[in-house]
């Protein structure tokens, strides 16, 4: 039986260190990871308590990420909770595999930090993977600090393992500026953590001999499409269910309070920012700045990515005048990807915001109040003049001559 | 006269991101000596390197270079090397890039016996992440992901490319850059696969953390773990045991080249040749 962690009220933590607790608390069966830059002190961590003895689950490092995550999948198959960590080319790696996780219904928890895609290579963060992620069949959460990401690590487990859902889920947060700056977080006590997850009661699982089950058989044309619609009908149903229920049982416990959106200063707002990761706390200093000043700026950040929140939006934008998608992955070839779903939500308001888009952050570049003071002294003059005073598309704080495009 | 490494590096590049005493530093040294005595014009030598310590030679070294993904290596260099079959193709890998998660490509090299030389710096480590289980570290041994010892068998690396079809399998180790010098220009110059396995200290993510107390005591033990391929081959199965043996451990220079038999084909396209059969082969199975 593990030992437990007297943990602190308050313990001062980095996002890793955040995640791996969270993973510690849940009593995970399996784990299986492999190394990679930002997130490996997340299993590293992990395998201190192992030694500690304050784990009872089994932590396997093995050849590659694909393995990683293939390991994870058997496990979970075989009816274990199951958790791993991974970034950037590691998830990229684990691509083929993401979509066995969801497809074979696979409740597996993986915390994400996000990091910047090569070529070029680069380790700093950006959201090149967690948009590579978006249609992987996983729910996607986003923690913009330690502390979401300790708290989201805790609900993971709870909304992925749901019976109704039985989907996968993955917890985003910032590569280094989250995962390595250390912070307050407010902790759960192991009992209360674990209790507020729960045992996990696997379903299907291939180890059950008396009911034995096959996961991932064939299927073609008389039945793939309505296999991908009832997964699609699940996780735009019960997997958004549950994660509003978890969110209200956690603010029950904690008093911290989460939602599909995180709306700050949104009351009355004239002009909005919505991004995501760690520029949501820049981009709320700014917007309280800019309160003072008399303009009715807010700030959306998105918490659940996947199930899109698409009637939350649609809601908290409807009076809004001026709205930019802030974008920190490269569009390649289009708008970027916020841009998108955002265009979509606005289309069916009846006065849509004035919308447009700003890449930023690609490969660790810093967004600073500044930049973003001036994409709301932007947003103003859209909704001063009822217009787009700039072009669609703009890359903040690019080096060299600046680029826009649409 | 001193060597002139500058001519090879990329200046601005320096100082290298390797720790204080890694020996990366004298691989790439000696690497670099070797290529000048071969005399091979920096635009015909292509360096591919992959994720690690060891995948930033490519960025130091002032040849054509590529810095692919973790593992893929022997995968891009194949391509590299079947574009321009002219030129001198070297691959950098570490234990966990080349043996771990691209461990699959390193073995098809192999087999293909396409023209390349597989430069494996084993540090018996991931040292990059900070001391996770790779491959070749010692059963035993501590590791941040075996914090109460490592259970994993190991692989030989010589003994995988000598199984797997390298035409050239040989070892040295960073203790001694003269004789490492001489094997990689053996290496290079081998036509067909050559498997060069270096094996170096990571004192920092290895050596201090199983009881080896500075840099020099990560080189005795690797010196202790290696001997020579003659005084190898003369001990009994006992002594062998924990030893690694040194030198030139495959050289079959008969063993047909992969960008050969690809002509061969090309020949079959442009009407040259009939089809490739059995008979084209003295050993077909």
């Amino acid at each position: 039986m593990a030992d437990k962690i007297d943990l602190l009220d308050i313990e001062v933590w980095d996002g890793n260190m955040a995640a791996s607790q969270a993973m510690r608390q849940a009593q995970i069966d399996v784990v299986a990871a492999y190394p990679i830059t930002p997130s490996t002190p997340v299993v590293q961590n992990y395998s201190t308590f192992l030694a500690n003895n304050q784990i009872d689950g089994e932590f396997v490092m093995v050849e590659s990420e694909h393995a990683a995550m293939s390991g994870c999948v058997g496990a979970s198959a075989a009816g274990g909770r199951v958790a791993t960590a991974t970034s950037s080319q590691g998830f990229a790696l684990m691509c083929e595999v993401l979509y066995q996780a969801s497809g074979m219904r696979l409740p597996i928890v993986m915390h994400v930090v996000n990091r910047a895609l090569a070529a070029p290579l680069n380790v700093n963060g950006d959201h090149s993977d967690m948009y590579l992620g978006r249609d992987s069949g996983w729910i996607q959460a986003d923690a913009f600090n330690a502390q979401e990401a300790y708290d989201l690590g805790l609900m993971a487990f709870k909304i992925s393992e749901d019976h109704k859902v039985r989907l996968p889920m993955m917890i985003h947060q910032d590569g280094f500026m989250t995962s390595h700056t250390a912070q307050g977080v407010k902790t759960l006590s192991d009992d209360v953590a674990y209790n507020f997850i729960g045992e996990f009661k696997p379903m299907n699982a291939m180890l059950d001999l008396d009911r034995p089950a096959t996961h991932g058989v064939q299927t073609e044309e008389d039945y793939h499409y309505e296999f991908k619609a009832r997964q699609h009908h699940d996780l735009m149903t019960f997997a958004k269910a549950k994660t509003q229920e978890v969110f209200d049982e956690f603010e029950t416990l904690t008093g911290r309070k989460y939602s599909m959106i995180q709306e700050y200063d949104m009351e009355g707002a004239d002009i909005a920012i919505v991004c995501m990761g760690t520029s949501v706390e820049t981009a709320r200093l700014v917007a309280t700045d800019m309160r003072t000043k008399g303009i009715k700026a807010g700030v959306i950040g998105i918490r659940i990515i996947r199930p899109w929140p698409f009637e939350e939006i649609k809601e908290a934008l409807k009076d809004v005048k001026a709205v930019a998608a802030l974008d920190r992955s490269s569009p390649n070839g289009a708008l970027g990807m916020l841009y998108n779903e955002l265009a979509g939500c606005l289309l069916q308001n009846a006065k849509p915001s004035i919308l447009s888009n700003y890449v930023y952050g690609l490969g660790g570049r810093d967004l600073t109040k500044d930049n973003i003071k001036q994409v709301f002294t932007e947003l103003k003059a859209n909704a001063d003049t009822g217009k787009l005073t700039t072009p669609t598309q703009q890359w903040i704080s690019l080096n060299g001559e600046a680029l826009n495009f649409f | 006269m001193a060597f002139d490494y500058d001519k090879y590096l990329r200046l601005e590049k320096m100082p290298t991101l390797w720790c204080w005493g890694c020996g990366d530093g004298v691989i790439l040294k000696a690497f670099i000596r070797a290529i000048d005595k071969m005399g091979v014009k920096q635009d015909d030598v292509c360096v591919v390197s992959g994720i690690g310590c060891s995948g930033r030679f490519s960025s130091y070294v002032d040849f054509n270079t590529i810095h692919t993904t973790h593992g893929r290596t022997v995968a891009y260099a194949t391509g590299v090397k079947l574009a321009n079959p002219d030129k001198l193709v070297i691959c950098v890998a570490g234990d966990g890039d080349a043996l771990a998660i691209g461990g699959n490509h390193t073995i098809h090299g192999c087999r293909r016996n396409i023209d390349m030389t597989l430069i494996v710096i084993n540090n018996f480590i991931y040292g990059l992440t900070n001391s996770q289980t790779s491959p070749t570290t010692p059963q035993g041994m501590w590791t941040v992901t075996q914090k109460v010892g490592n259970i994993d068998p190991t692989f030989d690396t010589c003994d995988l490319a000598i199984a797997s079809g390298a035409s050239f399998v040989a070892r040295e180790t960073m203790l001694d850059p003269k004789k490492l010098e001489k094997m990689l220009i053996k290496a290079m110059q081998h036509k067909g696969f050559s498997m060069a396995e270096v094996l170096s200290n990571c004192h920092i993510n290895l050596g201090r953390k199983n009881g080896m107390k500075n840099a020099m005591e990560n080189l005795e033990w690797i010196d202790s773990i290696t001997v020579s391929k003659k005084k190898y081959d003369a001990m009994t199965p006992e002594e062998q045991l924990n030893l690694l043996p040194t030198g030139i451990l495959k050289e079959d220079t008969d063993a047909d080249e992969y960008c050969d038999l690809y002509a061969e084909v090309q020949k079959v396209h442009q009407g040259e040749r009939k089809r490739i059969t059995q008979d084209d082969f003295v050993k077909k199975i």
